[in-house]
């Protein structure tokens, strides 16, 4: 029942033992827009080690039919069994748009299956529109930085892109009741050439969701804990720009910009950053913008609703005298 | 016994983003004014593959696609320690997306004669797409690993490698057969400085290979604008919103200040 043509949209659902990528979800609220704008289907392709782990965590998101193999492979992330796998799913399905999360690991894997299918790819893109004379997918690429983006589209098919997370919201659609398909059998025969010797992850806060943010700046690095602890007392996460997680003081998932977190927080605090393009463009969308540094002519100043010029230990140090801590 | 392992790093010359002006007129991106430089996760990846040259032998081969004022960059990496340089230049390459970009330096890989390791940058600075590892290990049927953060062991008689990736809030060990593409993060060790006698053979006396497409076997139209399957339609520039720019000198009024702003968030 292969289909003809390249027709409809399909997301790429990712999870990881049993945890789904909201990513995902967030691609599903925006399309699910411009499905119903041009009556489109929406079609998700997942591969799970056990489907009944997820399913109630993706069914009323907006598809129309729910895609899916089953394999102990698919428990985590494997390079080679996630491509071929979803390489055969989507040369069976063939929609003409297909999206993915730009994690790192549906990154991975999207930068293999274009080339597979032998078709374009759009990278970490914040925008996703349709032409409506052609048909085909506009989306927005950031690069340099963060300061321009470069509107896209695809000529061959299908037309893929990754997509930034946290550009869109997630929207329940109880009113939509997806067909679920099973394509394990596609799957069976797979096997990997790699193997997991361990693995060692800790939850983290996602930042990108969290209302308010203390991002450390390299002007920090003397004293790292001092700001954790302020943003401990004001019931904020705590974040960094490049330069520190660059020196290894702070893991890369904590790190703000075009190219770690966008935040979308009401408010920001920033401390000792000096401002270059690229951590800017990740607090673009952030409610209040506040931010301490020593240098008055820092560019931060211009991306702020409140520059302080001053010592930040010092101003940090009152802040959690006088804030009780 | 195994054959002496082969290196390849990818190379590419970035302009300094910081220093890069976008006209909203002619919507158009000034390069002019930045300077260049070695992508930084390449040189990162360069500096693992000398690593690894230091604890097990073999060559290291810098390989680049673009235009000729890439030579003296490849001729650093050279100084740095890298063994040959090869550049790809042909003037139909101009407008090559990372589809393209993966397929010209997957040949340029098979030409060389393949490589037990290629080591690349995880992403360039200026395109960031992260998308050519990925292609060059999916065209040439190596095995692949991105965000590498430490190459733990290589085992050549039994053509292993073991490198730690990271993950959503961690790490992963993995073991993969090779040939292998690593793609490696961007600060993962300090890159070392040009020698200073290699700097003076790799600047007068080494000879660089330059490859055209026809060398690979390539024609005009599977590379450059024309062969890459993505189009930029426009640029926008994406200006952030305006801000109060609210300025506080005086350390007590800003520490009022700011806990007025922070009570005020619900």
């Amino acid at each position: 029942m292969s289909r003809e043509e390249w027709r409809g949209f399909g997301v790429f659902i990712e999870q990881d033992e049993g945890v789904v990528e909201e990513t995902s979800l967030e691609i599903l609220g925006r399309i699910r827009e411009l499905a119903d704008k041009y009556n489109i289907k929406i079609t998700s392709f997942v591969l799970t080690d056990d489907i009944n782990r997820i399913i109630d965590k993706i069914r009323y998101y907006g598809s129309d039919e729910i895609v899916y193999a089953e394999n102990s492979l698919f428990k985590t992330y494997l390079s080679d069994v996630f491509s071929t796998a979803l390489y055969r799913l989507v040369s069976k399905y063939r929609p003409r748009y297909l999206l993915l999360p730009a994690t790192r690991n549906s990154r991975d894997l999207a930068g293999r299956l274009a080339i597979m299918l032998r078709t374009c790819l759009l990278a970490h893109v914040i925008s996703i529109d349709i032409d409506p004379e052609t048909m085909r997918m506009n989306a927005a690429v950031p690069g340099f930085g963060g300061n321009i983006a470069a509107v896209c589209e695809c000529v061959t098919m299908p037309e893929m892109a990754t997509v930034s997370p946290g550009v869109f919201t997630p929207k329940i659609r109880k009113d939509i009741e997806p067909k679920l398909i099973n394509e394990s059998d596609l799957t069976k025969d797979l096997k990997t050439s790699m193997r997991k010797i361990s693995r060692t992850s800790v939850a983290r806060p996602d930042i990108s969701r969290s209302e308010k943010i203390v991002v450390a700046g390299a002007g920090c690095i003397k004293d790292l804990e001092l700001i954790k602890r302020f943003a401990k007392i004001i019931g904020a996460e705590y974040a960094v720009t490049r330069p520190v997680a660059d020196a290894g003081l702070a893991p890369r998932d904590l790190q703000v910009g075009s190219t770690g977190i966008s935040l979308k927080s009401k408010l920001v605090i920033v401390l000792g950053a000096s401002g270059a393009p690229h951590f800017v463009s990740g607090i673009r969308d952030c409610g209040t913008v506040v931010s301490v540094n020593i240098d008055p002519d820092a560019p931060i100043k211009d991306f702020s609703d409140l520059f302080v010029v001053g010592d930040l230990y010092d101003i940090v140090k009152k802040l959690i005298d006088r804030l009780g801590g | 016994m195994s054959p002496e392992p082969v290196y390849i790093v990818t190379m590419k010359v970035v302009p300094k983003t910081e220093e890069i002006r976008f006209d909203p007129v002619t919507k158009t991106v000034d390069r002019s004014k930045a300077t260049n430089e070695i992508n930084p996760a390449d040189k990162n990846a360069l500096e693992e593959a000398l690593k690894l040259k230091d604890k097990y032998g073999g060559k290291v081969i810098v390989l680049s696609m673009g235009p000729p004022f890439f030579e003296p960059f490849l001729r650093t990496a050279l100084a740095m320690g890298a063994d040959d340089a090869i550049l790809i230049s042909d003037k139909a390459l101009a407008g090559s997306d990372a589809y393209v970009t993966s397929m010209v330096l997957a040949k340029g890989i098979q030409k060389i004669g393949g490589a037990t390791l290629v080591l690349c940058g995880e992403e360039s600075s200026d395109g960031s797409t992260g998308q050519v590892p990925p292609g060059i290990a999916t065209w040439l049927g190596y095995s692949l690993a991105t965000f590498v953060s430490k190459i733990i062991s290589l085992d050549l008689e039994n053509k292993k490698v073991v490198v730690r990736r990271t993950i959503k809030g961690g790490y992963e060990d993995i073991d993969l057969p090779l040939p292998a593409v690593l793609a490696i993060e961007l600060g993962i060790n300090t890159p070392r400085f040009p020698d200073f006698r290699r700097k003076r053979w790799a600047e007068k006396e080494y000879k660089m290979t330059i490859w055209n497409i026809h060398d690979l076997g390539l024609k005009p139209e599977e590379v450059g604008l024309t062969g890459s399957p993505s189009r930029v339609k426009t640029l926008i520039e994406l200006k952030p919103p305006e801000r109060m720019r609210k300025i506080i000198t005086d350390p007590d009024q800003a520490v009022e200040e700011i806990i007025k702003i922070i009570k005020s968030i619900k």
